[in-house]
């Protein structure tokens, strides 16, 4: 009753985009053997830090969950909000903060110092992990909670009235529905720092802490290797192709789903100790996340008077590209969405759902590299790099985004298909009097999440950079590289402002 | 007239086959234990299902391959018939034009429908803001202003009491017999097909058997009909 070739058209462009590139790159790359032990070191130290990453989010945020979802406390809806803004929160700004607690002359080794300590070393393996902990544990909790949160309340209750301790219910009912959440989550986890590009340029680099994707960034940029790109572009997808072959085998919990600061009733958890355990791991988790973000602003504040010329510029191309970014995913989302869900043959909208989820193991840098290669022969890349941006933020928007409109289309349809059907509401009419107004949330978050994520994004710009052109996290990354922290300060502040409002605004209007 | 040609539904590994035909003006109902397919048939007729034999034909003419919405029916169903995001007004315009850009002729009868089923007033309200009873009539108004000359109704109005679900039934019948139109209920309330059918089909056993006048199938069931009924 509506059309499918819009869903076509765009699974074919993104399948373009995602495999394309990668086959533009294939097709550069000189025959395997070509590695070299730099190489293979990096190939190590991505999939190290990747599962330290992993492990540790994880192993953190199974207590935090746990203690979310048994207790009320004033502030818990805030809590809950914030983990799920972690997600949107500009890398290259919370590596700025972690560095004013965790670097050289940060809080820490300040504190070090008073007691006679050296100071900390951020730079290198336990950098990288420790910041991929920071946007990741919050993720992790999210997911872990909405397991906890998703056990029926009876059972707790069942549990109570046969006199269940807090261990016999850890070890009969939570242990096995963490055993059904926590291998997806750490997959996804795994994932996302498998293709991590901002976390590496800003804290790792050096022979001992390169991941695949600086390496290719480097390769691409100082040496314009790009066999070597290519061919280092391909092991990236091969490992994150891996990866979500995997992913697709567990069971991926949801993480933006709303509702998730309610409290599970509970009859065995309510001794001091626990309360006391419970209160300890809120308590780590909202200062492990406001600190950062507290200097952020704290430090930003003062550098707001002396910011850069040039900021002005950066903040009108960072929000264009933001803007575009997130129309862009709408459409092709909800063009995608309407094929997978209405149409007969199965195998094609499970073809075309599996390409919307392809962009999971794509990576922008792999992207990158494949764009430039194909636009090369025909135009300057550099001029390209904004429109370019855009387009890898709406692939990597893209999975979220079906995850979003997908099941919410699916409801629409079931409630009110056959009503539409028996009105004659096609085309242009369903879409606007049916999918429109009943898909608003899903749409705003969409909208408001590939808007922030490409806000933020220091990923292929920094492959295509015009210096004169650069982007708010270009010219932030490139003003703490050359140590002119003050001014960096005051920049990271105002992309913190523009990438939250971005996601509050567009996730607002949905209502 | 409604004419069910060898027609034979199937969904989930289940088939139903009705064989008979409605004469237009006719006011059936259709009966039968839960399960037996009688919301399948109204489906295959509406043009939801595909048959897997036979012909549905309307005055002479293959409704095969129409969609739902170019056949020539409306349809309440048990439940969302309402968008809730449309006003009243709108709800039932939607259904004289899907684009919701009506002349002013095509206005004048969607106000005139709902005048009709005294909601005249009430045109500026969301769904939400009606009680169970005048959404139910908004349904109804989108049925009169559509005026198309087949009314199926899928097990209507359970949401409602029953004084209030025995009122829009008669509702139904005043506005089926002012247009003229032929209605075919789904109903699982042998008392619904005795105050507004004519005449009632049974579905038992996979089979829709034709209709019979609803005073004389209610006085002496058949055999299947006994088991339904529990007499």
């Amino acid at each position: 009753m509506i059309r499918y070739w819009p869903g076509l058209l765009v699974a074919s462009l993104v399948g373009a985009l995602t495999l394309g590139t990668l086959g533009a790159v294939a097709w550069r790359a000189p025959i395997w053997g070509g590695l070299g032990s730099e190489d293979w070191g990096a190939i190590r130290f991505t999939l190290l830090q990747a599962v330290m990453s992993a492990v540790i989010s994880v192993a953190l945020a199974v207590p935090v969950a746990r203690a979310l979802a048994r207790r009320s406390f004033p502030g818990k809806p805030v809590l809950v909000t914030l983990l799920g803004a972690s997600f949107i929160l500009p890398v290259i700004v919370a590596v700025l903060g972690l560095l004013a607690i965790f670097g050289r002359n940060g809080l820490l080794s300040t504190a070090l110092g008073w007691v006679g300590l050296p100071p900390v070393q951020i730079y290198g393996l336990h950098g990288v992990v420790l910041a991929h902990v920071f946007f990741n544990m919050p993720l992790a909790t999210r997911m872990i909670l909405q397991g906890w949160l998703s056990m029926p309340a009876e059972r707790f209750r069942l549990a109570a009235s046969l006199g269940f301790g807090s261990r016999d219910t850890a070890r009969l009912l939570e242990w096995p529905m963490l055993c059904t959440v926590l291998p997806g989550t750490a997959m996804v986890i795994f994932v996302i720092c498998a293709t991590s590009f901002a976390v590496a340029l800003a804290l790792g680099g050096g022979p001992k802490a390169t991941t695949v994707e600086l390496a290719i960034y480097q390769a691409f940029r100082f040496d314009f290797d790009l066999g070597k790109a290519a061919l280092l572009g391909v092991v990236q997808f091969a490992i994150c192709a891996v990866a979500a072959a995997v992913m697709f085998r567990v069971h991926v919990p949801e993480s933006t789903g709303g509702g998730l600061d309610r409290a599970v009733a509970r009859w065995d958890v309510h001794t001091p100790v626990l309360r006391g355990l419970d209160m300890t791991w809120i308590g780590f988790a909202t200062i492990f996340l406001l600190l950062p973000l507290g200097m952020v602003l704290l430090a930003g504040l003062p550098g707001l008077v002396n910011l850069p010329g040039s900021v002005a510029g950066a903040a009108a191309r960072s929000i264009s590209v933001a803007l575009v970014s997130a129309g862009l995913t709408v459409l092709a989302a909800l063009s995608m969405a309407v094929a997978i869900q209405g149409l007969r043959v199965r195998r094609v909208s499970k073809v075309i759902e599996g390409i919307g989820y392809l962009s999971i193991a794509a990576s922008p840098l792999v992207i990158g590299t494949g764009m430039f290669i194909v636009i090369f022969p025909f135009a300057n890349p550099v001029a390209l790099a904004l429109p370019v941006t855009a387009l890898v933020n709406v692939a990597m928007s893209l999975p979220f985004a079906l995850r979003a409109i997908v099941p919410a289309l699916t409801e629409v349809e079931g409630r009110f298909g056959h009503l539409a059907d028996s009105l004659s509401l096609t085309g242009w009419a369903r879409l606007r009097w049916l999918y429109l107004p009943r898909l608003r949330r899903p749409l705003g978050f969409s909208a408001g999440l590939a808007a922030a994520l490409s806000m933020g994004d220091l990923g292929v710009i920094a492959l295509f950079s015009d210096p004169k052109a650069a982007t708010l996290p270009l010219q932030l990354y490139q003003l703490m590289a050359a140590y002119r922290m003050q001014e960096a300060a005051g920049v990271a502040l105002i992309l913190l402002v523009l990438s939250l409002a971005v996601f509050w605004l567009f996730d607002r209007g949905g209502g | 007239m409604l004419i069910l040609d060898g027609l034979k539904l199937e969904q989930d590994g289940f088939s139903i086959s009705a064989d008979f035909g409605v004469d237009a003006g006719n006011k059936v109902a259709i009966i039968g234990p839960s399960g037996a397919g009688k919301s399948t048939l109204l489906n295959g007729i509406a043009g939801f299902l595909e048959p897997a034999a036979g012909r549905v034909l309307w005055k002479g003419a293959d409704l095969g391959g129409t969609t739902p919405g170019d056949r020539p029916m409306s349809m309440i169903f048990q439940d969302n018939n309402l968008f809730p995001h449309l006003s009243v007004y709108q709800n039932v315009a939607i259904g004289v034009q899907p684009s919701l850009r009506l002349s002013g002729a095509e206005t004048d009868l969607v106000r005139q429908a709902l005048d009709r089923v005294e909601l005249g007033g009430m045109a500026e309200r969301k769904p939400a803001q009606l009680s169970g009873g005048q959404q139910s009539r908004v349904a109804l108004a989108r049925v009169l202003a559509r005026a198309r000359p087949l009314l199926l109704l899928d097990e209507p109005f359970a949401a409602l009491g029953p004084a209030l679900r025995v009122g829009m039934l008669d509702l139904v019948a005043e506005l089926v017999e002012m247009t003229g139109a032929t209605l075919l209920m789904v109903t699982h309330d042998p008392g619904d097909a005795q105050r507004i059918a004519d005449q009632t089909v049974f579905v038992d056993a996979g089979v829709a058997n034709g209709p019979v006048n609803t005073t004389q199938l209610l006085s002496d069931p058949p055999a299947g009909m006994r088991d339904y009924l529990g007499v």
